[in-house]
This record gives C-alpha cells, structure tokens and sequence, in this order.
C-alpha cells in the first residue's frame, strides 16, 4: 500500500494548504467560541482548550507538510527553475507544484499565526 | 498543428469576414439595447458604475461640505445620514465591485482568446439587473428616503422603522437584488476562465490578470452568499416582524454583525485584486519584460483570497467577544500582509529588472501603490485590538479605508482606463491632461485623508454631522474639505479626458505600448472578439509567437468563419487548455432586459409591500426566465461535429461535467450552498448566546421533519432513475419516474411544512421559531425549484429535447437535485434532532 498518493493532475490540489489553514482556522475560532459561549457543557477547563488548539495545529501543519512534499515532489523537487513558462505539460505541472509549494508555506506560516494567541490568552476574557 | 493555415485568398478571406461580422454584429436602433455582446455589455457596466460613482462623489463633497466648519447647518442631520449612508454604499456596491466585473466582461474574452464569455446573455442580464438597482437605491434621495443608518446598516438601528424609514427597506431589497448579478457575474467568469480559453493557454501560460479574476470571482461565491442570507433575515424582521435581531424576543443584532462582515471584509479584497490585476497586466508593458515571480502572484492571489475570510471579526473588535477569539482573528490579520506585501515585491523586481517606462498609467500605478502601502499601514495598526479600541469608529478608520480603497482601487483603475482606453476607441487619452489630473489627484487625496487620521486620534468620532468649535478639530476639518475638492478636480480632468470628442485626434496604432498580453491584438472597430482563435504558446504571445497578429487577423486560426451563422467559441479542457468542444452561445435577445426587469419590480415593489405588483412581476420573471431557458439553452445543433479550421473537428454539443452548463450550474450551488450555511449558522448562534435557545417553545417534533428528510431523499433517488432510464434510452420510464419525483418532492414539502405548522410555531413569538421557520422555508422555496425543474425535464421529453444522445437539462437537473437533498437532510435533521441531543 502507498503512503503517500499517486500524483493527480487536477487544478485543485492547489488550494490543499489553504483549505487546511481555513478548518483549522474555523476549528480554533468556533471551538474556542462555543466553549467561551458554553463553559459548562464540557466539564473542562480553558487549558483543555489550549491544549485541543495544539491538537489541532500539529494536525494541521502535518496536513500542510505532506501538501508540501507532495508539490514539492510534483515540482520535481527544485531541479527545474521557474518560470516555467514553456506550453508544455511537464512545465505546467512544473508550474503547479512550484506554486502549491508556496501556498504551502504560506499556509504553513498562517496556521502558527493564528494559533499562537493560545500560548499567550489564559481565559475567556470579555 | 501548432502551425497557422495558409491563407486563403482574398475573396474566400472576405467572404469569411463579412458572414463573421454579421453573425456578431450588434443590432441597429432602439434595439441596440437587447445586444448582449461582451464588449457593450462591459462598456455600459463600466460607464454605469462610473456614473454612480460621480454621484457619490459628490455626496461626498456634500458631507465634506457641511464638516468644513463647526456647528454647520448646511446639511440637516437627517439629510447628512442620507448623504453619507449612500455615498458608503454606492461607492462599494455600484462602483467597486461591479466596475471589476465590467472590466473583466470587457476584457477577458480578448485577452483569454475567446470570442465571448461563455454565457453572454447571462452578463446582460446582470448589467440591466446591476443598473435597475443602482438608479433605484441612487433614485431614493430624491425623495428624502434614502437609507441612513451608515453602510454597514447595523441593527437595532437600521431594524427600527421610525429611526430608520423606509430607506432600510431600499437598502436591503435593492443591493439583494444587485448581488444577484454579482453572482452571475461571478459565474460566468469563472466557467470563462476555467474552460473557454484559446488552445494552448495551459494554467501556466494564462495572463495573471484571469488568474486574479478567477479567485475573486470564487471569493464572490462564498462571501455574497452570507450577505443574502443577513438580507432575507432582516428583511423578514423589517416586513414581518420575525425577531432575529430583536434581544427582548431572543434576538442578537450581533449576529447581524458576523453575516455582514463575513460578507465585508473579503469584499475589500473583492475591489483590491481585480485592481492589483490590473497593475500585474500595466508593469510588465511598461517594464518591457515578463513579470518578475509569476508563481509568486499566484500564490498572493490564492493566498489572499483564503486569508481574507479570516478576518471578519476585526471589524468587531469592540463588540465584547472572548479575546481568544479576537486574538484569531487579530493574527490572520496581520497574516494577510504577507502575500499583500508579495504583490508589491513583485512588481518592484520586475520594474527593477527591466527598463522601466514612464507613462500616465505607470503613474497612477505607482501613485495608487504608495497609497495603498500607507492604508495598509494603519491596517497593521488598527488589526491590533487594543489600538482599534481606542480608533474604532473614529476619523482614523476612515482615514484608513480610504488609503485602501483609493489606493488599491481608484488610482489603479484610472491606470487602467489610461492604459486600455485605446482597446476602447482606438485612441489615446491626453499624456498633459492625464499627468495633471494625477497631481491634483494625488495631492488633494493626501490634503483630504491624511488630516483624518489625526482627528481620528484627536477623538473624532465617525458620522457626526457637526462638531463643537476649538477642540482641536477645525483646522483639520477645513484642510479635509479643500482636499477633497482638490482631489474632485482631479477626477473631473479624467472624466473631461474620456468624453472630449476625439475623432480628430489620428487612430492609434494597434497594440501601441507593444504589450505582450493577446486582448492587444484584437481591433475595437470589430465585434467579433478576435477574428480566429489562436492557439497560445507563451504567456506573452504578443512578444514571443512571431506574426501572431497577422495569423489571427487573416484568419489562419480556429473558427476564422461562420458558416452556419451562429456565434461560436471553443471550450477547451481545465489544464491543458486542449480543445474539447464547439460552444453555440445566444445571441440578440429581448429575453434579458425583460427577466431583469420583471425581477427587479418584484424587489422594488417588495419595498412598498404592493403584494399584487410584487406577485405579478413575479409571475413575469418566472415565465420570462423559463422562456429564455427553453429557447436559449441545452440547444439540438444541427449536426453531431464541425471542422473548426487546422484539421480539427469538434463536437457541437456535451452534457454532463464537459458541459459548461452544468458547471454553471456546480458554482452557483456552491453559492447558494453557502447562503444556507449561513442559515444554519444562525441557527446555532441563538444556541451559542442562549441557556436554553427554545425559550421553553415547542420545536417542529422529529417526526415531521424525519419524513420530510426522508421523502426528500427518494425524490432525489427518483431524479438520479430518471437520469439511468434516460442513458438506456427508456423514455417512458424517464417520464413515469419524473412524475413520480415530482410528487415526491412535492409530499415532502407537505411533511417539511407540516412540523412547525402543526407544534403551532409562531415566529413573530421568539427568535427560535422563526429560524426554525426561516431553515424549513429556504427548502421549500428550493423544493418548488426542484419540482419545477422536474416538469421542465417532463416537457423537454415530451418535446423531443431531452433524449438518450441529448441529456444536458437531466444532467444539470440531477446536479441540482444533489444540493437539494444535502439541504433538505441538514435543515430536517438540524430542526427536528438537535433540540433532543443538546
């Protein structure tokens, strides 16, 4: 069995990183609302959801990093430079693993942004 | 194949040329008006939102006028409210998205290759709808009755009918009735860009202003929906008093607040990339190179485009929510700097690395850019919650926002009217009048917004329509006003340089800033979009495929005729941009202007609750609207293929995923998808801010709406037999079981009714029954949809249309239908378990 997928040629695998970075963005900001809304119905403290946003971001940035590998794999890992821009399929798929590497990064960069207000905030505060 | 034809001779050559012209000619008259064409439709949407855009201008000078001095008594309050509600929403929703849309229906096909769009009387239809609503939401002034309570129409303000009028009612039924041709624009744009670009242009080759496009036209899909769904929500309390912002009967305006910036703050960046395209086309010229870091702007475009629905809350930062969520969105904020600051990188190296031309849309450009930098600055600043407490709602905000707009937006768009004005009429603008109007421009936008800033920390609170004297804001006020009339100058200079007669100016010469980009190649004197479709090799074809004008214009391309005298383009695959298909698109038709008008009366009379004008126009749109798809749509060609030039034969019709229909019909699903997601959104949002959301009243019980879900479910296993028996050739199977759909269909809304109808549930008691109310009635309206659609494929059989080889409306109707049991599932399962499981 293959660990990792055969590479699929369709325009979607772009946007992996970044619909990554929006569940985790919604997981962190509708989890954290709820509890805040809803304290009582969990049973647990607000540590608890500090420490399900880590979950949840470790989960993500392993998502973002095997999107990553998998473009970086589809980019040829580096041995082409951009800018691709040849009217050839091999530089088109050249081309989309190059920019799903970057959207990857990015993503990766913006999920520790939006995860780091859990090692500072140490409660629901109004 | 990637070499031209030869030519033919000149008599074939001519030949081929006047039955292309007339094919795509527009009609002569009064009924140049039904013309459908992309390039008048996106020269009257551009012409329009400009006009609407001088008007709230000068309700801009008006509220400048009356801050000029303390204690002014020009305005009345009541009129300033009017003056600056409007101005707020004119300005974002009658000329900063739709002029992009404009833009885009002008310029892709040309630049894409294509001939048209792949839907153009579907772009028709949203301009008249787009301009219907402008004059009406515009119009209401006049009558002392605009709407007043700011932009943002924040409830319970904006939900009060004596504070606020029937101004409200405008605003929410007018700009409800404008989104709908965002999201048509929306659609069309991106079944154009994914499938109809010339052969070739793989997604690497695609000019990065499509790319640009492409996003925000996918951003539209997910943010107007939520909009629509916080309009029929409001709505629903101004006209019928269902309590969905109204705290004593269980209401938040809060939730108000989330659906509209869900909305709000992506639709900056909905104004900001198209304008960023434009500059990402502009460079490049004016660098003489390629751009610096293609896959860089793309992944600034796809970057921004998801950072931006991050950020809602920052409009909300003062709204008393947990830090922790504030602090979330605080970060995505400061986040969305990153790809931001790409953009301008780029376009900084590529300026570097090649020998720059100075010129009036480099000026604007770069003018636009420094702007932009400087908003974007403050928007660093007031992300940060604890500096907007002290700057929300002051002069600061505005001082921001418009940095951003007017920089990332305005000056851009100028540099694009200066750039591709000789596409338009062969004729360049002014160079002296242009390089005046940027100063006056530059120099009065900085005297007007930069003193806001300082009021704006000097305490001065946003829409006041006075102040007291000596508090330290005259000077500042004063400084505003003659900035802001400095700047009005400016864009009258623009205005004067597009409308002076010109025609004893000489005709520019084709292409004269030698751009790289193909919509240069094509001639503003002909309809046709380009004369053959070429096949695409580079990203700058015009510099690197030699005599590629000269190929194209002689028609030694794809479709250099048109034989059968119908207007054609090419649909080509995702990818590869391979061809794949002949598409027939509609021409000259009455069908558009009468649709658009007919709904449009439907909102207008809403608006003053004529309930029998409201139903006939109604009526009207409806019978128009099936008109034009039985007419105009899933058309039988003539024959199975056609030759389309360089050995090359193509079918002339498909169905299923190959079709651009059914693609069409696939994102505006995602649309509405996302409107009823809102929904439901709402729904758990009373969970959230209540101990016990149902206030103790009876819910629609569980077995009603299990019925309902359940019932829907096999009207959708009925649709999908339909589809079956329709692929083995079974036409009286598909007739029997399309009935049997329908009443399926048709039973299950009874069932889905019957639950809160039956538990007595009145949604004018508490906010819980109304969204229960609100969830059950947004299936049923799409139930009545679905079982329409099913007695339309019941018509099409029985008219020979729908057949084995010829199955586009099943296909598109199944896909349909998908969505449909999705939602009817979620709503059943959400009003009738989740109060037991809690």
């Amino acid at each position: 069995m293959r660990v990792l997928p055969k590479q699929v040629d369709t325009l979607w695998t772009l946007f992996t990183a970044p619909v990554v970075w929006a569940l985790h963005f919604l997981t962190c900001y509708i989890g954290a609302a709820i509890y805040c809304a809803k304290p009582d119905l969990f049973g647990v403290g607000f540590d608890a959801v500090r420490v399900g946003i880590a979950v949840a971001t470790f989960l993500a940035l392993g998502a973002i990093s095997v999107s990553a590998w998998l473009a970086w794999r589809q980019w040829g890992f580096g041995t082409d430079d951009p800018p691709h821009d040849d009217p050839t399929r091999r530089d088109r798929i050249l081309f989309q693993g190059f920019a799903t590497l970057l959207l990857s990064g990015l993503s990766f960069v913006a999920v520790i942004y939006v995860a780091l207000p859990a090692l500072f905030v140490m409660e629901c505060v109004r | 194949m990637s070499r031209p034809a030869k030519t033919l001779p000149a008599k074939g050559r001519q030949a081929q040329e006047e039955r292309l012209r007339s094919v795509w000619a527009n009609p002569q008259g009064w009924r140049y008006w039904t013309t459908v064409n992309n390039t008048q439709i996106g020269l009257w949407y551009a012409s329009a939102s400009f006009a609407f855009m001088l008007f709230a201008g000068v309700l801009a000078l008006l509220v400048r006028l009356q801050l000029a001095a303390p204690q002014n008594d020009l305005l009345s309050a009541d009129f300033f409210n009017q003056a600056f509600t409007l101005h707020g929403t004119v300005m974002m929703f009658l000329f900063a998205v739709p002029v992009f849309e404009a833009v885009a229906i002008f310029l892709l096909p040309p630049m894409l290759g294509a001939r048209e769009l792949p839907f153009p009387r579907l772009g028709a239809f949203g301009f008249w709808s787009f301009f219907l609503g402008g004059i009406f939401v515009c119009g209401s002034i006049f009558f002392d009755a605009a709407p007043s309570s700011g932009w943002f129409m924040y409830p319970p303000l904006a939900t009060d009918k004596e504070m606020s009028g029937i101004g409200a009612d405008i605003w929410l039924l007018g700009l409800s009735f404008i989104e709908v041709a965002s999201i048509a624009a929306a659609v069309e744009l991106i079944v154009g860009i994914m499938k109809c670009r010339a052969p070739g242009m793989r997604i690497n080759l695609m000019p990065l202003f499509a790319w640009y496009l492409l996003i925000v036209a996918g951003m539209i899909l997910f943010a107007f929906p939520p909009l629509i769904a916080g309009d029929i929500l409001f709505e629903m309390q101004r006209m019928f008093n269902w309590p969905f912002f109204d705290a004593e009967r269980g209401g938040d305006p809060l939730l108000w607040q989330h659906l509209f910036w869900i909305f709000g703050h992506p639709e900056v960046y909905i104004i900001f990339l198209p304008a960023i395209a434009l500059m990402a086309m502009i460079v490049p010229t004016f660098s003489q190179r390629p751009i610096v870091g293609y896959s860089w702007i793309v992944l600034a475009a796809v970057g921004t485009g998801f950072l931006s629905f991050g950020l809602w809350v920052h409009h909300m930062f003062t709204t008393g929510l947990p830090q922790i969520s504030l602090a979330f969105f605080s970060a995505a904020s400061e986040a969305v700097a990153i790809p931001t600051g790409v953009q301008i990188f780029v376009f900084i190296a590529t300026m570097l690395a090649g020998r720059v031309i100075i010129s009036t849309p480099m000026l604007f450009g770069i003018g636009g850019l420094a702007t932009f930098i400087i908003g974007g600055l403050t928007g660093v600043m007031v992300a940060l919650a604890p500096f907007d407490w002290q700057a929300h709602d002051t002069y600061f905000v505005v001082a921001h926002l418009h940095y951003v707009l007017i920089g990332g937006m305005l000056f851009p768009v100028t540099a694009g009217i200066y750039y591709y004005y000789p596409l338009v009429n062969a004729r360049h603008l002014s160079d002296r009048l242009g390089t005046i109007a940027f100063w006056l421009m530059f120099v009065g936008f900085n005297v007007a917004f930069f003193p806001m800033h300082l009021s704006g920390l000097r305490g001065m609170p946003r829409r006041v329509f006075t102040y007291p004297a000596n508090v330290g804001w005259d000077m500042l006020n004063l400084l505003s006003t003659v900035g802001a009339f400095i700047f009005a100058s400016g864009i009258l200079v623009v205005v004067f340089d597009v409308l002076r007669p010109k025609h004893r100016q000489p005709r520019a010469k084709i292409n004269p800033w030698n751009a790289g980009t193909l919509e240069w190649i094509s001639e503003p004197e002909e309809n046709w979009g380009v004369r053959s479709i070429p096949l695409i090799e580079s990203r700058y074809p015009l510099w690197d495929q030699k005599n590629l004008a000269r190929n194209v214009n002689g028609g030694r391309f794809y479709l250099a005729d048109a034989e059968e005298g119908r207007r054609e383009g090419l649909v080509t695959s995702v990818l590869d941009a391979k061809p794949q298909q002949v598409l027939r698109v509609g021409g000259t038709s009455y069908v558009t202007i009468v649709s658009a008008f007919a709904l449009g009366a439907v909102f207008i009379a809403l608006t003053f609750h004529w309930w029998i004008v409201a139903a006939a126009s109604g009526i009207t749109s409806f019978c128009a609207i099936l008109w034009w798809l039985w007419t105009g749509t899933a058309e039988i060609p003539e024959k199975l293929a056609k030759d389309v030039g360089l050995g090359l034969t193509l079918p002339l019709y498909a169905s299923g995923p190959a079709s651009v229909g059914w693609w069409a019909m696939f994102i505006t699903m995602v649309g509405d998808a996302t409107a009823f997601a809102s929904l439901v959104f709402s729904y758990f949002f009373y969970w959230t801010i209540h101990r016990d959301f149902t206030a103790g009243i009876a819910g629609p019980g569980i077995h009603w709406p299990l019925a309902a879900a359940l019932l829907f479910v096999c009207a959708w296993i009925a649709t999908l037999a339909a589809r079956q028996l329709n692929k083995q050739g079974r036409e009286a199977g598909v007739r029997v079981v399309l009935v049997g759909a329908c009443a399926l269909t048709v039973a299950a809304s009874a069932a889905g009714f019957a639950g809160p109808w039956l538990y007595g549930m009145d949604p004018t008691r508490h906010v819980y029954p109304a969204t229960v109310w609100i969830l059950v009635l947004w299936v049923l309206a799409h139930a009545a949809v679905g079982a329409v659609m099913h007695i339309y494929c019941l018509a099409r059989s029985f008219a020979g249309r729908l057949t084995r080889e010829h199955d586009i409306d099943i296909h598109n109707v199944v896909l349909y239908w998908h969505f449909m049991a999705v939602t009817a599932a979620i709503t059943f399962a959400v009003v009738g378990l989740f109060p037991g499981v809690r």
